[in-house]
């Protein structure tokens, strides 16, 4: 079974994002990137499947700018067989990678898509959704466990309040959730071979895409600062402050 | 096209105009000379560091333990004997990798990046550049992997920065040497399992030699009451008649020019680490003096405070700078020891500085070894002397320079 990783490249989850001043978004230039976590965990899942003989390939493909190369590369590292790199220096919205990874699916005839379930950027959580509609395949959202059988997968979901197993019919589009592996990290000799593996890039127009933007960001902007909190000297002080100040009950 | 036949607006922006965001932890883009490669080996080493050995590190100093299977994860990951070849089951990264992996390793603890260094340029180096073949294939893979662990034995109870006076003797015998001696301060010796001890032999040569645990007469018990480098285990190396054979020998080197080609390898990569601790040093101060009110106001909002904190971001961004490019000069197959004493002294000295000063910063709470930097500035204390004090380095800068000999 051939597989195609869908991974992006975010701000480092370590790093502290912060608003550009106008208003229009993130500051990005010299802050650290590096691969969405939980696309990390996908391509951790697909790197297994490779070892335990389930997975014949294991393609990686990031739609971005030039750099995201460098993602790509470190998916590599991880065990990844080759990448592709669709190129777009436009700003990329759910919709727009989904039909773009359509794209590359059409051409690659992978039997599996894993992604990430959302990445920690704009925490969308739509791309693996759109991609299933859209070629009109199975989808099996937050997995923590992916078992194959002929023809089939089931998959353990996480879903509010606890687990649900499901199946799925092959090909299918399945996004991996916090616990479903801990992701390797890439050691140095894999790191090496890393760079003989191919890249090939690719464009919006090749694959017939019109990758503009459907949604305008109206306005960035950082969190409230946390209020300091305050003690109460008794019960009922604090049943008429949680019912006149908080409003809560 | 001529400068005069651009048009006016393109003149008006040349490139000297443009202005980039400044990033205070690296202020000269150090990030930006790196290759994609060199950036990807800093990236798995941070995570590794940040995930499996600063959980590890407090109980560790604590109760003065290694974790010996931290030999086993970094071999895992191949950052043991990361420059040599693939054939021996290493990366064969560059000499730039070696030292970003140090700072990495360094910014946790320098006992980890201890055991790293000795293990990677003071065990497996000398095999792999002044042994034969078959020396190299029976040690390195295992050495590689951290299946087995080894330790360097050079200094003596009564010679340290004097190495040629040692009373460690190789005497030949039918087949082989017999070793007599005492090796004193030696990182991993009591968990090793291979040895590379230097001895002088009846001609008064300094020769190399490979040894291993269980031969007779050879034991390495541990130096206890230690208050640096508390992770990382040191002992002797106690040699009574060792009887080794002729393949023990590591046949193509003598004099001191063996231990030293080692050395210099090690401060270079201590170089680089010195500088991790006190970037860790650095990055707590900064975030405690934020994070801390005094009298209303964050005691970063102080005069005081800013000015350390600038002087540490000067010294550790110039020192950076420094061992990155001593480490392309070495990848271009320019080795100067002398650089690398200006870096290795230029780099302890100043991260022992930094992280006392980041102690003094943390108040009460800096002696407290939950908050890290007690810890980092006891171990620079032994950083800053071992592989050549500061002033040995100073001597070495000075000889170099005057053309005078003032080690005597």
């Amino acid at each position: 079974m051939k597989v195609l990783v869908a991974i992006k490249r975010v701000i480092d989850a370590y790093v502290k994002v912060r608003v550009k001043s106008d208003g229009s978004g993130v500051e990005t230039q010299n802050v650290k990137m590096s691969m969405n976590p939980f696309c990390e965990i996908a391509v951790e899942e697909a790197v297994r499947m490779k070892e335990a003989g389930i997975a014949s390939e294991v393609v990686v493909v990031s739609c971005g700018q030039q750099n995201s190369q460098e993602t790509i590369r470190t998916a590599l590292a991880m065990g990844a067989d080759r990448g592709i790199l669709v190129q777009s220096d436009a700003e990329l919205q759910p919709l727009a990678i989904a039909k773009l990874l359509k794209g590359v699916v059409e051409k690659e005839q992978p039997e599996l898509v894993l992604m990430g379930k959302q990445a920690v950027d704009n925490d969308f959580n739509q791309t693996g959704q759109m991609l299933s509609a859209l070629l009109d395949w199975s989808q099996a959202t937050f997995a923590s466990k992916i078992e194959k059988s002929d023809g089939k997968l089931t998959v353990t979901r996480e879903i509010d309040g606890g687990l649900e197993t499901i199946e799925v019919a092959l090909p299918a589009v399945v996004t991996a959730d916090l616990r479903l592996n801990e992701p390797r990290y890439a050691s140095l000799p894999n790191i090496m071979k890393a760079k003989k593996k191919p890249i090939d890039t690719m464009s919006a127009e090749d694959l017939g895409v019109d990758p503009s933007p459907r949604l305008s960001v109206v306005k960035v902007s950082e969190p409230p600062a946390r209020q300091g909190g305050a003690k109460v000297g008794s019960v009922a002080e604090l049943v008429e402050k949680l019912k006149n100040e908080a409003k809560v009950i | 096209m001529s400068p005069a036949a651009q048009p006016a607006q393109d003149q008006d922006k040349i490139k000297s105009d443009t202005a980039t965001p400044f990033v205070w932890e690296d202020p000269l883009l150090l990030d930006e000379q790196l290759t994609e490669d060199e950036r990807m080996v800093r990236d798995a080493a941070r995570d590794y560091c940040r995930d499996k050995l600063m959980p590890r590190v407090l109980e560790a100093n604590r109760h003065e333990r290694f974790d010996r299977e931290i030999m086993n994860e970094m071999g895992e990951l191949g950052f043991l004997g990361a420059t040599l070849p693939e054939k021996y089951g290493c990366a064969g990264v560059n000499y730039v990798c070696y030292g970003l992996i140090a700072r990495e390793v360094e910014r946790v603890d320098s006992g980890y990046r201890s055991a790293m260094s000795v293990q990677s340029s003071l065990v497996m180096h000398p095999i792999h550049t002044y042994g034969t073949e078959a020396q190299r294939d029976k040690y390195l893979p295992k050495l590689a992997s951290g299946e087995w662990v080894g330790c360097f034995g050079l200094t003596e109870p009564d010679a340290g920065s004097d190495p040629g006076s040692m009373r460690t003797t190789a005497k030949k015998v039918d087949g082989g040497y017999v070793l007599n001696g005492t090796k004193m301060w030696i990182t991993n010796s009591p968990i090793a399992d291979v040895f590379v001890v230097w001895a002088k032999t009846e001609d008064g040569k300094i020769r190399g030699f490979v040894l291993e645990k269980g031969m007779k007469g050879l034991s390495a018990p541990k130096i206890e009451g230690k208050f640096s480098l508390r992770a990382s285990t040191t002992g002797e190396i106690v040699m009574d008649n060792v009887e080794v054979p002729e393949d023990a020998l590591l046949p193509n080197v003598s004099g001191l020019r063996g231990p030293f080609g080692c050395l210099n390898r090690a401060r270079y990569g201590i170089a680089w680490g010195a500088l991790g601790a006190a970037e860790f040093c650095w990055h707590a101060a900064r975030q405690y003096t934020l994070d801390r009110q005094m009298f209303g106001r964050p005691l970063a909002a102080t005069q005081l405070m800013q000015k350390k904190l600038a002087d540490m971001q000067t010294e550790i961004t110039i020192g950076l700078q420094t061992c990155l490019r001593i480490g392309r000069l070495i990848d271009e197959g320019k080795m100067m020891p002398e650089a690398i004493s200006l870096a290795k002294r230029n780099s302890c000295g100043k991260a022992l500085d930094i992280a006392r000063v980041a102690r003094d910063m943390h108040g009460g709470n800096g002696i407290a070894d939950e908050f890290h930097v007690i810890r980092h500035v006891m171990n620079l204390e032994a950083v800053n002397t071992y592989e050549g004090t500061h002033d040995v380095h100073a001597l070495i800068l000075g000889r170099a320079q005057t053309g005078i000999q003032a080690f005597g």
